[in-house]
Formats: structure tokens, C-alpha cells, sequence
């Protein structure tokens, strides 16, 4: 299923936040999306999944969903979005209970999901009890459960330290490699973007506008920490980012 | 620092003759810690201090009964049989009466929380209710519900309503947006969010206000129990008073702190069995 987004811009009580972004997303490609502070990432990727209205244009889905695909527009939160009141295994029950699925089924998936994201042995723990990056986990876990046609993915890392956002970064990439997903991810981390995106989408400062969309045609097992040809593109991307993170910056102080 | 040389002192020179001080910790305080057994400690030195005061005569007797006096009153009491008696008929009200307000608060209250045309409608109504001293309203109940078990009821009733209501949809109010928003994004029906996500999480705001209006149900209680009541704490504590029998105040008075108590523990105890997520 490929996703569309056909002229969307978005204003909030007269200011505009987004201006005209047309994007197609193919199925099974990740996109990256990268922009200044406060330039309506999270806003756009909210209008995706069908979160928010956007003011002017349209999403639209292609083609159908993947067999078993029980919320085709999935999200992996920032802050992870877990009930600290279910423990692992109740929190992935949560998205699973209202569908059609007898009780084996439903425990035959979050068994599968814990072991692809590797929680198998914290099924019964508490979110308190878990590190950050194992609440991510639970949040893919999550959102792998329902089968997702597309992942829409708001700076899963960032509320991370680097090292687990490295481990984390490469389980995604593991994930994808495995059962290669649509997604769109919203990121502030150049090196997360370029790793992780078949298309860059760098937006201007608000309102956000498609400044320039960077392909990357290396495939994602390819890859490397210290890949040349990565941090060149990973450079060009910074020049088209610097004067306008710089410029988003200078409006922030004046308003 | 290479020129750190070992000593005790706070205070030394190293090799380069430069002065080291060690830094100084500062960062205690400010974080609620358990500590048992001190506000038992506190209630018995108390109790001590009163009764070493009366025995030696700088409280007299008229002023301040000695504990061991108002002891014996509620020993005395016991052994009549009527303070079970009295017990019964009170806690019947305080249980009935509550049950009534605390109901119907948190069903209201998640309907403010949950609906803007309720709330438009009742928050101002609650906000015009909230601040009238319910006991000033005891004739009125009297006159709606007669003397006897059922004006009692409403009025702890309508006295524990309003604080639970003003609980209750601050509450749901501060329920995790962001919560709601990952429930509405796996496409969960309204009424799952509400069940799985809205009530859990307003659970502990309901609870800490339940604490609230628990120990006004039992003000009113006494309120209730002094106007046409035969039996009763507040009976017992009225009677008493109008001889200016201390002791037996003093009893009464006991009595319902220690209810005071019970119920915050009851709460307590709910708490660390629904909250055990914390
Ligand atoms: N609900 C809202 N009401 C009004 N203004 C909003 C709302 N949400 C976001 N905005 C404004 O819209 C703009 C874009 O916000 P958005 O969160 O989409 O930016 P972002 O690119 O995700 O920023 P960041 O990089 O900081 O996450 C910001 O200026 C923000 O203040
Ligand atoms: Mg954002």
C-alpha cells in the first residue's frame, strides 16, 4: 500500500505551518523527513495518520492494506505513549482487543512481537521497570502487532542516550530488513535519517515547504557507521539545513 | 587534580601549594520519605503532655479533661453496649450517605470530563453549589425528606457531591493527552479509550479526592446527628456538650478521629491495591 499526500498545508488560528507538500511514499520505502525546529514535521506526520485536518489538500491510501493489517497508519511515538498501568504483554493486548481475534491468536501475536523486538523474558514487566529504550521496544512491538501498512515514526530515538538509539537504529533497520515496511520517519539526527531513508525530505523553516528531496540509493544493509559516500550526503544535507535552522532560530528570539 | 594530597581535614595544601577543598554535599531535602512510627510518637507524647499537665494541676479539669479520664468514659461507653450502638448508626449514615455522593460525584464528574455540553451546562452550577455551607441546608432536608434516616443521607450526600465532582473532572482533565492520542491512532472504539485509558488514569486524582471527601462526609455526619437523631457519635458528642460533660466530648471527639483515620486508611489500602503501577 503507498501512501499520498497531495497539497497539504496546514495553518493554526491564521498562522500557517506547513504550505503545499505533495509526497508519495511507494510501498515498502522509508522516508525521511528532516527540518528546522517548529517547521511542522510532527504536524504533518499527525495529518498523515489522520490525526489531525489538515486546512487545504488530502492523504490518501493506494492499494490495499497487507493481509491481517489491523490499523494500516500506525504510529511509534516520541515519549512511547505506554499505559503505565499494563504491564509489556497489556500494553500490546490494548491494540489488539477490540479486533475479531480469539484469545490464542491474540497471544500467539504478542508472544511473536516479543520475541522479534526481543522482550519475550519482560512480558509481565511494568513500564516503570523498564529502560527507555526497552519502552521503545514495547512501542514497536506495538505497532508491529497490528501489522502495520505504513509506520509513521515521530523522533522515535531521541528520547534515548546515543548508545541505545545506535542498538535501537539497528534493530529498526533488522526489522525492516526482515519484513521490509512503508514508513515515514520524522527526525532531527542527519546520520538517523540518511541511515534509515530511501528519500530524505528536507523542509524549509515555517511554514514548512519541500525544500529538497535527497534519494539515497544504497541499499539499507549497506550501510555502514562510517560510510563515505552517507557522510557526504549526510553533509549536503547540513549545508541546505544550517542557514535555515539558523534563520528558524533567529525567529524564535524575535517572537 | 594531580596535586591531591590524601588527608581528613576539609582543608589542605597540595603540592603545588594550591588550598583543596572538598565540595561540600548540598542537594538534600525537598523528597517525602517515609517515616514510621512518628506521628505515633507525636498523638503519644501529646497525650502524655496533657495528662502530666492535668495530674499536676497547670490544666485544670475544666478546661481540658486528662486523657486518662476521657479513656475511662469511652470504656464506660463500650461496656454499656451503646457505643457499638452508636457506631452502627453512624457509620449505616457516613456509609450510606457517602456511597450516595461519591457516586453520583464521579459519575457526574466523568461527564464533565468527558462531554463539553455537560460541562458547559453543569460547571457553572457546580461552582454555585460548591461554596454553600451544606449543613446551613440541614431544615431544608428535613423538610424534604423528613426527620429521621433519609435528610441525614442527603446531606452527606450533597456535602461529599461536590468535592468529588470538582475531583473527578480535574481528574480526567489531567489524563495523559498523549495517551489518548496513541489509542485513538490503533483506532480504538470511544469506548475502550474511555475504559482502558480515561478511567485508569484518572483513578489516582479520584482516589486523593476521595480523601477530601470522605473527611467532610464525616464533618456532616456529626452535623447530621445533631438534629433529631437518638443515637449517633454526633447525638452522643451534642448530649455531652449541653452538660458540659468533657469526658464523654472528649469521647465523642476521639471516636471520630479515629473514623477519620479508618477511612484514610481504607483509601490507603485501595491505593496500593488499584495504584500498584506507581
Ligand atoms: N495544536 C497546536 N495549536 C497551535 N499551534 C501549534 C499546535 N501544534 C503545533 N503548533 C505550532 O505549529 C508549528 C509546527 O509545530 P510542529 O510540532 O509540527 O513542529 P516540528 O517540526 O515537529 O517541531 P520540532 O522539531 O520541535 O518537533 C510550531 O510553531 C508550533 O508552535
Ligand atoms: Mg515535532
Amino acid at each position: 500500500m503507498d501512501l499520498r499526500l497531495e497539497g497539504i498545508s496546514h495553518r493554526y488560528d491564521g498562522n500557517a505551518v506547513l504550505e503545499d507538500i505533495s509526497l508519495d511514499i511507494p510501498e515498502g520505502q522509508i522516508v525521511s523527513i528532516i527540518g528546522p525546529s517548529g517547521c511542522g514535521k510532527s504536524t504533518l506526520l499527525r495529518i498523515a495518520g489522520g490525526l489531525e485536518r489538515p486546512t487545504t489538500g488530502r492523504v490518501s491510501m493506494l492499494g490495499d492494506p497487507p493481509p491481517g493489517c489491523l490499523n494500516p497508519l500506525t504510529y511509534i511515538f516520541q515519549h512511547f505513549a505506554l499505559l503505565p498501568w499494563r504491564s509489556v504483554a497489556g500494553n500490546i493486548s490494548l491494540v489488539l482487543e477490540d479486533h475479531a481475534l480469539g484469545t490464542a491468536e491474540r497471544r500467539e501475536i504478542i508472544a511473536d512481537v516479543l520475541a522479534r523486538t526481543r522482550l519475550a523474558d519482560f512480558a509481565d514487566a511494568l513500564p516503570r521497570q523498564l529502560s527507555g529504550g526497552m519502552k521503545q521496544r514495547v512501542a514497536i512491538a506495538r505497532a508491529l502487532a497490528v501489522s502495520p501498512a505504513v509506520m509513521l515514526m515521530d523522533e522515535p530515538l531521541s528520547a534515548l542516550d546515543s548508545q541505545t538509539r545506535e542498538l535501537l537504529m539497528d534493530d529498526l533497520i533488522a526489522l525492516w530488513l526482515r519484513a521490509p515496511f512503508t514508513g515515514i520517519y520524522v527526525t532531527h539526527n542527519l546520520a538517523e535519517a540518511v541511515r534509515l531513508g530511501h528519500r530524505i525530505v528536507v523542509l524549509s523553516r515555517r511554514p514548512g515547504r519541500i525544500r529538497e528531496i535527497v534519494e539515497i540509493d544504497r541499499p539499507l544493509h549497506e550501510r555502514g557507521i562510517a560510510d563515505a559516500d552517507l557522510e557526504e550526503k549526510q553533509r549536503h544535507l547540513w549545508t541546505l539545513m544550517r542557514d535555515e535552522a539558523r534563520a528558524a532560530d533567529m525567529e524564535l528570539q524575535d517572537g | 587534580m594531580a596535586d591531591r594530597t590524601a588527608g581528613k581535614t576539609g582543608e589542605e595544601r597540595g603540592a603545588k601549594g594550591r588550598h583543596y577543598r572538598e565540595v561540600p554535599f548540598r542537594g538534600g531535602g525537598f523528597a517525602p520519605r517515609h517515616i514510621p512510627y512518628v506521628g505515633v510518637a507525636v498523638f503519644v507524647v501529646l497525650i502524655a503532655l496533657l495528662e502530666a499537665g492535668a495530674r499536676s494541676g497547670v490544666i485544670s479539669n475544666l478546661t481540658m479533661p486528662p486523657p486518662s479520664a476521657v479513656f475511662v468514659a469511652l470504656v464506660e461507653l463500650a461496656q454499656s453496649g451503646l457505643l457499638w450502638k452508636h457506631l452502627q448508626v453512624s457509620l449505616t449514615r457516613l456509609a450510606v450517605g457517602a456511597a450516595m455522593g461519591a457516586g453520583a460525584g464521579i459519575a457526574i464528574g466523568i461527564l464533565i470530563g468527558l462531554f463539553s455540553y455537560i460541562r458547559a451546562g453543569l460547571l457553572p452550577l457546580v461552582a454555585a453549589l460548591f461554596p454553600i455551607p451544606k449543613i446551613a441546608l440541614l431544615p431544608l432536608f428535613v423538610i424534604w425528606f423528613g426527620i429521621h434516616e433519609w435528610s441525614k443521607f442527603a446531606l452527606i450526600a450533597f456535602g461529599t457531591f461536590t468535592p468529588t465532582v470538582v475531583a473527578t473532572f480535574g481528574a480526567v482533565d489531567n489524563v495523559d493527552r498523549s495517551l489518548i492520542r496513541m489509542g485513538q491512532s490503533f483506532g480504538l472504539p470511544w469506548l475502550s479509550i474511555v475504559r482502558k485509558i480515561v478511567l485508569p488514569g484518572a483513578l489516582p486524582g479520584i482516589l486523593s479526592g476521595l480523601r477530601v471527601s470522605l473527611a467532610i462526609a464525616i464533618i456532616l455526619l456529626v452535623a447530621a446527628e445533631m438534629l433529631g437523631a437518638e443515637y449517633g457519635i454526633g447525638a452522643y458528642i451534642l448530649e455531652a456538650g449541653s452538660l458540659y460533660d468533657l469526658e464523654r466530648l472528649f469521647a465523642g471527639v476521639t471516636i471520630l478521629s479515629l473514623m477519620g483515620l479508618g477511612v484514610s486508611w481504607l483509601i490507603g489500602r485501595i491505593e496500593a491495591m488499584l495504584l500498584k503501577w506507581r
